[in-house]
């Protein structure tokens, strides 16, 4: 009796598996698919090649001046001459070890609060959030035997990073508490909060940072000495916070309200039910918002060209200026757009991950 | 808690304090420095070199207040500002004077709540055309496309002229004066008008400028000079008279160079000018040595008009109208007596 | 005097407050503290008195230092020749009208460019939103790519990419490019035939308004039929024959009462015809590429977020793709996405005020810009400028309320 073997089973249709099966399935499963893969991809071809052809084989990295620019293709030499003024600004350029240090500090902080497995987060935000703002202060503006370089010799890159990190940093909390202000019982402070969100949610930024920077003084008798770039600073808080306080909203009306009912129930105080409870499970629902409006907050720096400050765009609108230099726009505005894109875009992954990992286990 | 009540009690606090009133001499001697309203960079005027350091004759008329003020030259804060932003920056106290290339007009005059202190430069609105267009006169330029600096007279004596000539005219409006060439450069426009002593300043910053002409009609009586608010005399006084000094300084022949042994002249108004005698500074309410500040660290006005936009700058224009009286200009200070 | 009564006041707040707090003074005063309701009535109070207090120093403020300072004040600028011309005027104005015009001037303008933004970029957001959900996987990647650039820019550089960058690179008004003879595109904008009005216009317009009730009554007709009978009415494809067949047979039949106007180069510029400005253009497509990022995703999670099981059902049932998505996903979906579409169109018009940055000829440009300038009223003219934009968002926020109460889902 001879012993029952398999046939080994055959393999699957060329058709089907393997890089033809895949395109077969995502590319080419009906007609309508067809024509739209091969209309995009001609799209991409036509738009791609002369691009990359422009910006990398036919670019010029390297050089001194106007002259070296000879290939026909994007001049980056205009970049990497400025680059010092499009990242520093005005800033002394034998103080820019000071940005620089400052910039590191930086990193390593949020490599330590980012990155879950370093150990004494606590620590290392409550470092964050008390060391780290004065030393940053007396690294950039001075003191403490440092000169002193006034705020109006800031600019370029490390400009936009000053405004938008403050500004991520005093925004959450306001917007936090106004938020809180909204829901509140008292129909007084709900109104002040409606109001007061209702209203910077309704005007144009660029209105605000008019007012804030020219306008400000004459509310004052005898008029106010503070920074220019204070008050925009101010602006841009104010206007973000009321939306980061929509945001935060959002997220508690997601909230059940058994919750809330719960946390009375154990005798819990008003701030000890938003602080252990409520807020906790909130914060899961409200991340991806929250990143937007930093987000948001971060592109909206770049609005203050408006009023005269000169953060990296206005370092490279100066720059384009120069006689010596002109017909570069699209160099000079690619390479902030960059700039930009790299931040804003970490941001957002970062928000996904984060999301990711505090969805514990309420999939279906 | 009471956290939460100090607080409050605290803003309160901060609140009524900024009741307190000071005039603006005081306030800039406090603060250590003048804070100085400037343009966005119109070279020969107000514009940053490579440094980072303003430059210019209107740069310098700030600089000569400072000297005035504190004896320094360099305790200036520039505050740059588009044409759009200057005049409430200067109402609100955000600057105490206002060096802009800024027409003297009745209305600013009468209803901005300024006072514009003396003119340290006379000039005229003109055009500025590409030598293909083949125009020759502003009178051919019908149903033009004119770029202008938003929120200047310009903008009105443009109006009035094409309106005078029975002509049209598209305006074409941009923010900055860095704007206003490129769109002339790329075309979008076929005429940039504006002072004619921007129209060379601007002209310089042509990648061509050989491309491009001034028409030679001159539209408009453009006075120029540096603005303080209303209702301060005494600061009022202090500026005028720096731009003053500059001008009497050159009638008498002070330089940079010869500021210190014309101290030693035994001209009693060169003496009094310098604070050798009398005390000219002191009704100021400045020190006695202001003018020689000004002489010494700024220079004449015939030297800053030559560093800045005349002959030994890239600008290149003659003293024209801004010549002394005595040599047939218009420039003329009172006497320091 | 005023000062030191300040100073009391001040005191007052401070210790007032921490002699109320201390739980040590058990007397009437702190057991009424201790109550919620007084308690609460008592903050309610001080934060309504601050404020009160706050606003009237600075109202009071304001006013010391514009009398102080001999600054005009109040409205009378309104009435007052503007004496600058506008580049885009939708009404009639030219030099001698006043700063009210310009403030209506720049309005409409403001309004044009969002109505323009508005329409193109829930256009362009929904073909976004639908290509990242498409089962074609070039398509999915090419607008995930899309949506990930042109979001993470910051608007304000958008705009000065396609003014200065593209739009610069069009060639002058001699080297027009032309389309027919009657389109021209150069760097001074897009010239195109405007249509003028002749003999029998007024019958034509009634003729196209008779097709229209037509269609109205015709849609009315078809859903009934269809509630009474089951019986399906094509009724989109219908429309569409009547409105264009009225339109285009109309127009022979009364004798082409629409003339046009066509532009030429005259003198230095072109003539006639409507001008589309560059400025214009470049906000424009800025605005709807920036806001169709967010619109297609709010599309695509308005798409994914109705359950799957709906999808199984329609298939179960029967009904093909389109009419799953015409009659079952997108009507669920457009719940979800109502109130996030709201909001980026009240930031596309609130941005639209980043026109100031190339002199598009909007609401802050013109009159927040120029007539500010030209009379020096900064606090009444940026309130006026803050109330239109405030005014325009509760508008439209309580519109879409309204909108968002009727399609919302009614549960039982």
């Amino acid at each position: 009796m001879s012993e029952f073997v398999p046939k080994p089973a055959r393999p699957a249709p060329i058709t089907e598996i393997g890089a033809i099966g895949w395109a077969r399935k995502n590319l080419f499963s009906s007609i309508p698919n067809t024509v739209i893969t091969l209309l995009t991809a001609y799209v991409l071809w036509s738009v791609l090649v002369p691009f990359l052809g422009w910006a990398f084989v036919n670019a010029d990295w390297v050089g001194s001046s106007r002259a070296d620019c000879t290939s026909g293709g994007a001049c980056w030499v205009f970049i990497s001459v400025r680059f010092n003024l499009f990242m520093y600004g005005f800033y002394p350029e034998d103080s820019y070890w000071r940005p620089n240090l400052a910039f590191i500090l930086l990193i390593g902080f949020l490599i330590w609060l980012s990155i879950p497995r370093i150990p004494f987060k606590k620590l290392g935000a409550i470092l964050a959030l008390t060391v780290y703002p004065v030393l940053a202060y007396v690294l950039l503006y001075g003191g403490f035997g440092l000169e002193v370089i006034p705020t109006h010799r800031w600019g370029g890159l490390m400009l936009t990073l000053v405004l938008a990190l403050i500004g991520i940093v005093v925004a959450i909390p306001i917007g936090v508490v106004l938020a809180l202000g909204r829901r509140s019982e008292m129909p007084v402070i709900r109104m002040v909060c409606v109001i007061f969100i209702e209203f910077w949610r309704g005007v144009p930024l660029i209105t605000i940072l008019f007012m804030a920077s020219v306008m400000l003084p004459l509310f004052f008798v005898g008029g106010t000495d503070a920074d220019k770039l204070m008050r925009a600073l101010i602006g841009i808080v104010m206007f973000q916070s009321a939306y980061m306080a929509e945001v935060v909203r959002g997220g508690l009306q997601a909230l059940s309200k058994g919750q809330f009912e719960g946390a009375d129930a154990l005798g819990l105080s008003y701030w000890q039910k938003m602080f252990l409870v409520v807020l906790p499970q909130a914060m899961k629902i409200m991340i991806p918002g929250i990143v937007n409006t930093l987000i948001s907050l971060f592109k909206d720096t770049s609005l203050i060209v408006i009023i005269g400050l000169l953060d990296i765009l206005g370092m490279v609108r100066q720059a384009l200026a120069d006689p010596a230099w002109l017909g570069y726009p699209a160099e000079g505005y690619l390479f902030v757009a960059f700039m930009f894109w790299i931040f804003c875009f970490s941001m957002s992954r970062y928000s996904i991950y984060l999301e990711n990992k505090l969805n514990t286990g309420h999939k279906r | 808690m009471k956290k939460i009540a100090t607080l409050v009690g605290a803003t309160v606090a901060i609140m009524a304090t900024a009741g307190a009133h000071a005039n603006t001499l005081e306030t800039v001697k406090n603060r250590g420095a003048v804070q100085c309203g400037v343009s966005d960079g119109l070279p020969g005027f107000s514009a940053t070199d490579s440094s980072g350091r303003w430059q210019g004759i209107d740069a310098d008329v700030c600089r000569a207040v400072a000297a005035a003020v504190f004896g320094d030259a360099e305790k200036v804060n520039f505050v740059s500002l588009t044409a759009t932003e200057r005049f409430t920056a200067l109402q609100s106290g955000e600057i105490d004077i206002l060096s802009r290339n800024t027409t003297w007009t009745l209305t600013r005059d009468a209803s901005l709540g300024l006072n514009f202190t003396g003119v340290n430069y006379y000039d005229g609105q003109g055009f500025l055309v590409s030598k293909d267009l083949g125009v020759d006169t502003a009178k051919e330029l019908d149903g033009a496309s004119v770029c202008i600096q938003s929120g200047t007279t310009t903008e009105l004596n443009l109006a009035d002229y094409f309106r005078v000539n029975g002509m049209s005219y598209e305006p074409v409006l941009y923010d900055t004066s860095d704007q206003t060439v490129g769109g002339f450069e790329a075309g979008r426009c076929d005429v940039l008008t504006s002072d004619q002593s921007q129209l060379y300043a601007l002209r310089i910053q042509l990648s061509d400028p050989d491309s491009a002409v001034v028409l030679p009609e001159v539209i408009s009586k453009e006075p120029l000079g540096p603005v303080v608010r209303q209702g301060d005399d005494a600061w009022f006084n202090v500026v005028k008279w720096s731009l003053y000094a500059m001008i009497n300084a050159e009638e008498m022949g002070i330089t940079t160079a010869n500021a210190e042994e014309m101290k030693s002249s035994n001209d009693p108004g060169i003496q009094r000018f310098l604070g050798v005698s009398g005390n000219m500074g002191e009704l100021l309410g400045v020190s006695n040595d202001w003018a020689f500040n000004i002489s010494k660290q700024v220079g004449n006005y015939g030297e800053v008009f030559e560093r800045t936009v005349g002959t030994g700058s890239p600008l290149n224009i003659s003293r024209g109208l801004n010549a002394l009286w005595s040599d047939g200009g218009l420039q003329y200070a009172p006497p320091v007596r | 005097m005023c000062w030191s009564l300040r100073f009391c006041w001040a005191f007052l707040a401070v210790y007032g407050a921490d002699y109320i707090m201390n739980p040590n003074n058990r007397n009437g005063l702190s057991r009424l503290f201790y109550n919620p309701t007084a308690r609460s009535l008592f903050f309610q109070a001080l934060i309504l008195g601050l404020l009160l207090y706050f606003v009237m120093t600075i109202v009071g403020n304001v006013m010391t230092n514009l009398n102080q300072r001999g600054i005009s004040t109040g409205f009378g600028f309104l009435s007052q020749p503007a004496g600058f011309g506008i580049s885009q005027t939708l009404i009639e104005y030219n030099e001698t009208f006043t700063f009210g015009r310009t403030f209506f001037v720049g309005l409409l303008n403001t309004l044009l460019v969002s109505f323009l933004g508005v329409i193109a970029a829930t256009f362009l957001g929904v073909v976004v939103g639908i290509s990242r959900i498409s089962p074609n996987w070039l398509l999915r990647k090419i607008s995930m790519v899309y949506v990930e650039i042109l979001r993470n820019i910051p608007l304000l550089l958008q705009i000065f990419f396609w003014y200065y960058v593209v739009l610069q690179t069009l060639p002058r008004p001699r080297d027009s490019l032309s389309f027919g003879e009657s389109i021209f595109i150069n760097i001074r904008g897009v010239f195109v035939p405007k249509p003028v009005p002749d003999a029998g216009f007024s019958f034509y317009i009634a003729l196209l308004v008779a097709a229209v009730v037509a269609v109205v009554a015709l849609t009315i007709w078809a859903k009934r039929r269809m509630r009474d009978t089951g019986q399906q009415f094509p009724v989109f494809w219908t429309s569409i024959a009547i409105l264009f067949g009225t339109a285009v047979i109309g127009f022979f039949i009364t004798g082409r009462p629409i003339m046009l106007d066509y532009p030429e180069l005259r003198g230095l510029n072109f003539r006639g015809g409507i001008t589309i400005l560059p400025e214009l253009i470049a906000l424009w497509f800025a605005l709807t590429i920036y806001t169709s990022t967010y619109i297609g995703e709010i599309v695509r999670s308005g798409i994914e977020s109705v359950s799957h099981g709906q999808t199984e059902a329609c298939r179960a049932l029967g009904l093909n793709e389109g009419h799953r998505m015409k009659l079952v996903i997108l009507p669920q979906a457009m719940r979800v996405m109502i109130p996030p579409m709201t909001s980026q169109y009240l930031n596309l018009t609130k941005n639209s005020s980043l026109a100031t940055a190339i002199g598009y000829p909007d609401l802050v440009s013109v009159f927040a810009g120029t007539t500010l300038n030209q009379t020096g009223q900064a606090i009444e003219i940026i309130s006026m400028t803050m109330l239109v934009y405030l005014t325009i968002s509760l508008l439209v926020s309580a519109f879409m309320n309204w909108f968002n109460r009727r399609v919302a889902l009614v549960e039982r």
